[in-house]
């Protein structure tokens, strides 16, 4: 790595992204658009992750190895997640979370 | 005296037999019943021959039950005393079984009613003999259950129902007072038996103040179950109502089995008693009171069945007062000669009423033509319970007015007398209406006639010993009274007076004479009487409010707590239960709002969640560092 | 007499195999799955007859012991025995368990699930009973609440939902409350297995002062609640008058000793000081319970809720005569006497356990008798059933002054000894228990003349009287209270040495 970049603009960066996701997350009501933010939110970490290990800890992988299983985790969720919002289409039509509340108690 | 215990048993196979084969067998079981009863009988005259012979008596026991190092022994005892009562009782009830042979023919239930004398008979003679309070408590009750089921015999009818109930409660409120104290005994000695209590007590007799009043609540617990059994006021409200019950039944239930039993265990715990002047005293009084309130009902009773219950009532009071005055003897031989002559009566009167089918006195008169031998034998009953010489009541009654005599409440003495009178003039009353004058009923006079032998032969012979018991008694015996029927050296024979014989049998022909003037030679005539004393004759006609009071506290109270118990029950605990699963119920409906389904909702309430613990773990964790 | 086979497990082991084999039968086969479940529950009285023949009186501790490694991480073992105690318990289970199968055969509804769960069911209430593991008993206690919940829910009344909801819910808060309280004795106590007699020995001891009276309130609670103990007795009323007759028998005559048995093999032995501190206030719970009981069943007017109510009077007694017991010591009587009273109590307590369960299964079977015939369980629907059907209401009548402790019925003989234990202890509690005493006379007799007396109805005229099947359901009930009523030594010499070593307990240091 290089060391011309400090660490505050990998945190930073990571921030930016973790903020557009969430606001997306929470603004947004198209099912995709808001599993599209969530990725947003999980590669914000993954950034923080591997940028902080990189500079507090060089010797060993940890955040590395997490990272990874954020990225496999997060393959999974979105296709499940794409899975769940492809049914509901089919089913129902909508892809308006609001429309839909089936879990209302 | 070693087979003593056989006496009851005789008695309690018929039960056994008549309950499992007296449906097969028809009115042929009622001969079951009477067997046993004669083998009792039987077996009873020669333990009498044999206490009469060895005045030490008989006693064993054996292992029944042990809890830990206490032990109950399963005993019986036979003295002079329980010797005399196995014999009364024994031939009492014989004669109740045969009398009823006939009585009960054609009854829809006559074996359960045979089935239940038996039993009733039995546990009477195993009371007799038991020598610890669990057995004693055993057979009480069986009796009391056989007394219930026996008054409810015609249970069709509401009023027979209400009647046993209230034998069975009214006794029962006694019962328990008594087994307090049963329990309060064991407290002290640690023992059930009668035996050792009575060694407790001797040993420990002038143990000072505590010893005393320890004495006296046991003594007033037990006496509770008197009251309730032997009918005192203000327990006796069940007796006269018992009379719900078949004639033969009151027969039984008045003169040898359950009231005797009251008064037999004052007798037979009577070393307790005899330890606590305020106990005796109580005793004493009740008893006098219960007396002269009982003889004075049973004038206005129009009952035949009635007249002979308030006398009943009467009686034991009698009984009751003489025990508390010291007069052991006295209450027993009572307790013994009324068990014949009552008997006698009772039987006498469901005579009368098998011939003429009505209770009510008004409704017969002249029935002397008709019914020769029950007419006769009903008037040797009536002077025996007068105490005329030389009747057996006299000779009983007698040592009891001089038991009073001698005490320290001479009052009771007058009142002993008074009821005595009392006693004459009602019984001279109920006489001379249901036999002599003319017949009130004509239709009811038509058809009576004198019932077969099994009706009429017992009265006959139960006409005897109310006749001679009281002379003959210590030939019988083989020594005075009060030297066979002994308690310890505490009471001593009293000497007779001649002033208390006089003034007893001028009391009693007193009252016969004032009760030919008012009903035979009708010089003064019931009307003018009623309208003279107004007042009093009301309080009589309500029975002195007893059954009133009855009615209102034990019956009303009773069901009123239930009603507010029950209502409690279901407004207030129950209600408080119901109230919790509402409020949880509530709970959830208010926090089932939270749950929009709108996925935006939960998002922001995780976000908030993960921010409030970020911020709690840097305030917990001190920040970064 | 060493076992030569594990016959508690066995006892145990039968029920389950039924039920077991039920499951596998074809839902359709009534008689078969009727016929396995009935037999499958009777053999359990040969067996417990073997245990009886074997036990050895003389000796306190645990005999026909069974131990084994359960979850060896935790020190639980599967650990079963008797004493006095639990035998005459287990002896009563193993007698009314088939009775209830026999009362079972005219359930038509869902016939295959009922009697699985009958079964499991029964194995619970042995299994409690012979239990000596905290875990096992928790275990088993927990086994005998479920199947009870289905059985009042799908076989019950018409308010069977409320009832059984109840009755669960109830149940579940003293289980959890229990569970707390036996994990807070493991830990406290920092033993290393759940045996019962070593957690009751090390717990005086072990657990603190100030952690001794919540301890006791863990461990009273769930019993409480079953017992029923008032106030929390209102679910007895509503599952009773809901459950199908034979689950009501199980459950008077069963289910509720389990909450007492416990009270005298957990509780009470536990913490003894606490038990003597509270015995006061238990009496008085007792007394209100008698004489509560007894008024709100006299109150009553359904056949069933008056026998439930009585239920809640006659376990007074058990649970008066358990506080006199704990406070014998404490009295300042002659030592004599304490031991005497305590030990009379105590037996006389478990002797109360078995009367009451004779005496209300036979009413329970009584009002079923009746209900299955006149569809009524009001009492201004019936009456002249001495007339009508004069078979079982002199069974009714023998019922009833058994109920009302008349002597010669094992009834009297535990309320006469449990009070006569108390009364040196707590005579007030006593002299007020009296008024109870008359009360269970005046409800018993109002249901005897209601049922039975008066008048034969006109619309139940040619109602069928007792079958066979119904008086081999009777009859060994009425023997067995009045063997017990006039031979009471058969229980009681059993309960001698196991008693006295509770009663040692409850007035050692």
């Amino acid at each position: 790595m290089g060391a011309g970049i400090p660490l505050a603009y990998y945190l930073v960066l990571g921030t930016l992204l973790f903020c557009i996701g969430l606001w997306g997350a929470l603004t947004r009501t198209n099912a995709i658009r808001i599993l599209m933010c969530i990725e947003l939110v999980l590669n914000a970490v993954n950034l923080n992750l591997v940028a902080l290990n990189r500079y507090l800890d060089p010797g060993s992988v940890e955040g590395q190895i997490f990272g990874l299983f954020i990225i496999a985790i997060a393959a999974a969720e979105a296709a499940i997640g794409i899975g769940i919002v492809l049914m509901v289409v089919r089913r129902r039509g909508e892809v308006d979370i609001n429309k839909i509340r089936l879990m209302r108690g | 005296m070693e087979s003593a215990w056989l006496i009851p048993v005789f008695p309690l196979i018929a039960f056994v037999l008549t309950v499992f084969f007296g449906r097969r067998l028809g009115e042929r079981a009622g001969w079951i019943g009477v067997a046993g009863m004669l083998a009792a009988t039987v077996l009873a005259a020669s333990v009498f021959r044999d206490a009469v012979a060895s005045p030490e008596g008989y006693a064993a026991s054996y292992p029944w039950l042990r809890i830990g190092d206490f032990e109950v022994r399963a005993g019986f005892r036979v003295d002079n005393l329980e010797a005399a009562l196995l014999l009364m009782v024994s031939f009492v009830s014989l004669m109740v079984h045969v009398f009823s042979l006939g009585y009960m023919h054609g009854d829809a239930r006559y074996n359960r009613y045979f089935s239940l004398i038996s039993l009733f008979t039995g546990a009477m003679l195993g009371l007799v003999i038991s020598d610890n309070a669990v057995f004693w408590l055993l057979w009480w009750e069986i009796m009391g259950a056989c007394s219930y089921l026996l008054i409810g015999h015609w249970f069709e009818e509401r009023p027979n129902q209400a009647a046993a109930y209230k034998a069975f409660i009214t006794t029962r409120i006694g019962d328990v007072l008594m087994m307090a104290g049963f329990w309060y005994m064991f407290k002290l000695t640690g023992s059930l038996r009668f035996d050792d209590w009575q060694a407790w007590v001797e040993h420990s007799a002038g143990g000072g103040v505590d010893f005393t009043r320890a004495m006296t609540v046991a003594a007033l617990l037990i006496f509770g179950g008197a009251v309730g059994k032997s009918a005192q006021a203000p327990l006796h409200v069940w007796l006269p109502d018992a009379m719900a019950g078949p004639t033969p039944v009151s027969a039984l239930i008045h003169a040898a089995t359950m009231v005797a039993a009251g008064v037999f265990l004052i007798a037979r715990t009577y070393f307790i008693f005899a330890q606590s002047a305020t106990a005796l005293a109580v005793v004493a009084f009740l008893g006098a009171f219960t007396a002269f309130l009982a003889a004075t009902i049973a004038i206005v009773q129009s009952d035949i069945k009635k007249v002979l219950a308030y006398s009943t009532v009467s009686q034991l009071g009698y009984m009751v007062m003489a025990l508390g005055v010291g007069g052991y003897a006295a209450a027993m031989f009572h307790l013994w000669t009324h068990g014949f002559f009552k008997a006698l009566l009772f039987l006498g009167s469901g005579a009368v009423i098998h011939a003429v089918h009505t209770q009510n006195i008004h409704e017969m008169g002249g029935l002397a033509r008709k019914l020769k031998v029950t007419a006769l034998t009903f008037a040797v009953g009536m002077l025996a319970l007068s105490g005329i010489w030389p009747f057996s009541g006299f000779y009983s009654k007698d040592e009891i007015l001089l038991a009073a005599y001698d005490s320290s409440y001479p009052v009771l003495f007058w009142v002993g007398a008074v009821t005595a009178g009392l006693t004459a003039f009602y019984m001279t009353r109920a006489l001379i209406l249901t036999f002599f004058g003319q017949p009130r009923d004509l239709h009811r006079y038509e058809h009576a006639h004198e019932g077969g032998p099994e009706l009429t032969w017992p009265l006959i012979l139960l006409a005897i010993p109310a006749l001679t018991a009281g002379f003959l008694a210590p030939k019988l015996f083989g020594a005075p009274v009060h030297e066979f029927i002994t308690f310890g050296e505490h009471v001593a024979a009293h000497e007779p007076e001649s002033v208390v014989v006089l003034t007893g049998t001028l009391f009693s022909v007193g009252g016969i004479l004032a009760g030919i003037v008012v009903y035979g030679l009708r010089w003064i005539s019931t009307a003018t009487l009623r309208a003279a004393l107004e007042t009093p004759y009301y309080v009589l006609r309500e029975k002195w409010f007893f059954d009133w009071a009855y009615e209102r506290f034990v019956l009303g109270g009773s069901a009123l707590l239930a009603r507010l118990v029950a209502g409690f029950d279901r407004a207030v605990v129950d209600g408080l239960v119901n109230g919790v699963a509402r409020l949880t119920v509530w709970v959830g409906d208010v926090t089932r709002r939270w749950s929009t389904g709108l996925v935006h909702t939960y998002m922001l309430t995780l976000f908030a969640g993960v921010v409030a613990l970020a911020l709690l773990i840097l305030q917990v964790t001190g920040g970064l560092r | 007499m060493s076992a030569s086979l594990p016959y508690l497990s066995l006892i145990l082991g039968v029920p389950a195999l039924g039920a077991l084999i039920t499951l596998l039968l074809p839902a359709g086969s009534k008689q078969a799955i009727r016929t396995l479940g009935t037999v499958a529950l009777a053999v359990p009285v040969l067996l417990v007859a073997a245990v009886w023949a074997g036990y050895d009186p003389a000796v306190s501790g645990p005999q026909f012991v069974e131990r084994y490694d359960w979850i060896p991480s935790l020190g639980a073992q599967y650990y079963l025995g008797v004493d006095g105690i639990s035998l005459a318990l287990v002896a009563l289970t193993a007698l009314v368990a088939p009775l209830a199968a026999l009362a079972s055969w005219n359930i038509e509804h869902r016939v295959k699930e009922y009697w699985v769960l009958l079964q499991f069911l029964i194995v619970g209430i042995f299994g409690v009973f012979l239990a000596l593991d905290y875990l096992l008993f928790y275990v088993f206690f927990e086994l005998s609440l479920i199947p009870m919940y289905f059985l009042i829910g799908i076989w019950g009344g018409p308010r069977r939902d409320y009832a059984a909801m109840k009755f669960f819910i109830y149940t579940l808060v003293g289980s959890i409350v229990l569970i707390v309280g036996i994990l807070a004795l493991y830990f406290l106590t920092g033993a290393s297995s759940f045996d019962m007699i070593e957690l009751a020995q090390r717990a005086p001891a072990a657990v603190p002062e100030a952690l001794k009276l919540p301890l006791f309130v863990l461990l009273l609670a769930g019993f409480a609640i079953k017992t029923p103990m008032w106030p929390v007795h209102t679910w007895l009323p509503d599952a009773h008058v809901e459950a199908p007759t034979p689950i009501s028998v199980i459950l008077a005559a069963l289910l509720l000793k389990m909450g007492t048995y416990g009270m005298m093999r957990i509780t009470w032995p536990t913490l003894p000081d606490v038990a003597r501190e509270l015995s006061g206030v238990l009496a008085a719970f007792g007394v209100i319970a008698i004489i509560y009981g007894a008024f709100s069943a006299l109150g009553q007017r359904d056949f069933k809720r008056l026998v439930a109510y009585s239920s809640v009077s006659q376990m007074g007694f058990v649970v008066l005569a358990l506080a006199a017991a704990a406070g014998a010591q404490a009295a300042g009587l002659e030592p004599a006497i304490a031991a005497s009273a305590a030990q009379a109590a105590s037996s006389a307590a478990v002797f109360m356990m078995v009367a009451h369960g004779l005496a209300s299964a036979l009413l329970f079977l009584l009002v079923g008798f009746w209900y299955d015939r006149t569809h009524t369980r009001d009492f201004d629907k019936l009456g002249g059933m001495f007339r009508t059907t004069p078979v079982g209401a002199t069974f009714l009548a023998i019922a009833a002054f058994a109920n009302l402790g008349l002597p010669g019925f094992s009834t009297f003989i535990g309320e006469f000894f449990s009070l006569m234990g108390t009364l040196p202890v707590f005579p007030v509690a006593v002299y007020a228990a009296l008024v109870g005493l008359v009360g269970a006379a005046m409800y018993n007799l109002t249901m005897l003349q209601r049922v039975a007396m008066g008048g034969p109805r006109e619309e139940y005229a040619g109602l069928p009287d007792v079958t066979g099947r119904e008086l081999v359901t009777f009859v060994p009930l009425v023997a067995g209270m009045l063997l017990l009523g006039w031979f009471p030594g058969v229980v009681m010499d059993i309960l001698n040495a196991p008693v006295t070593q509770f009663v040692a307990k409850l007035g050692g240091m």
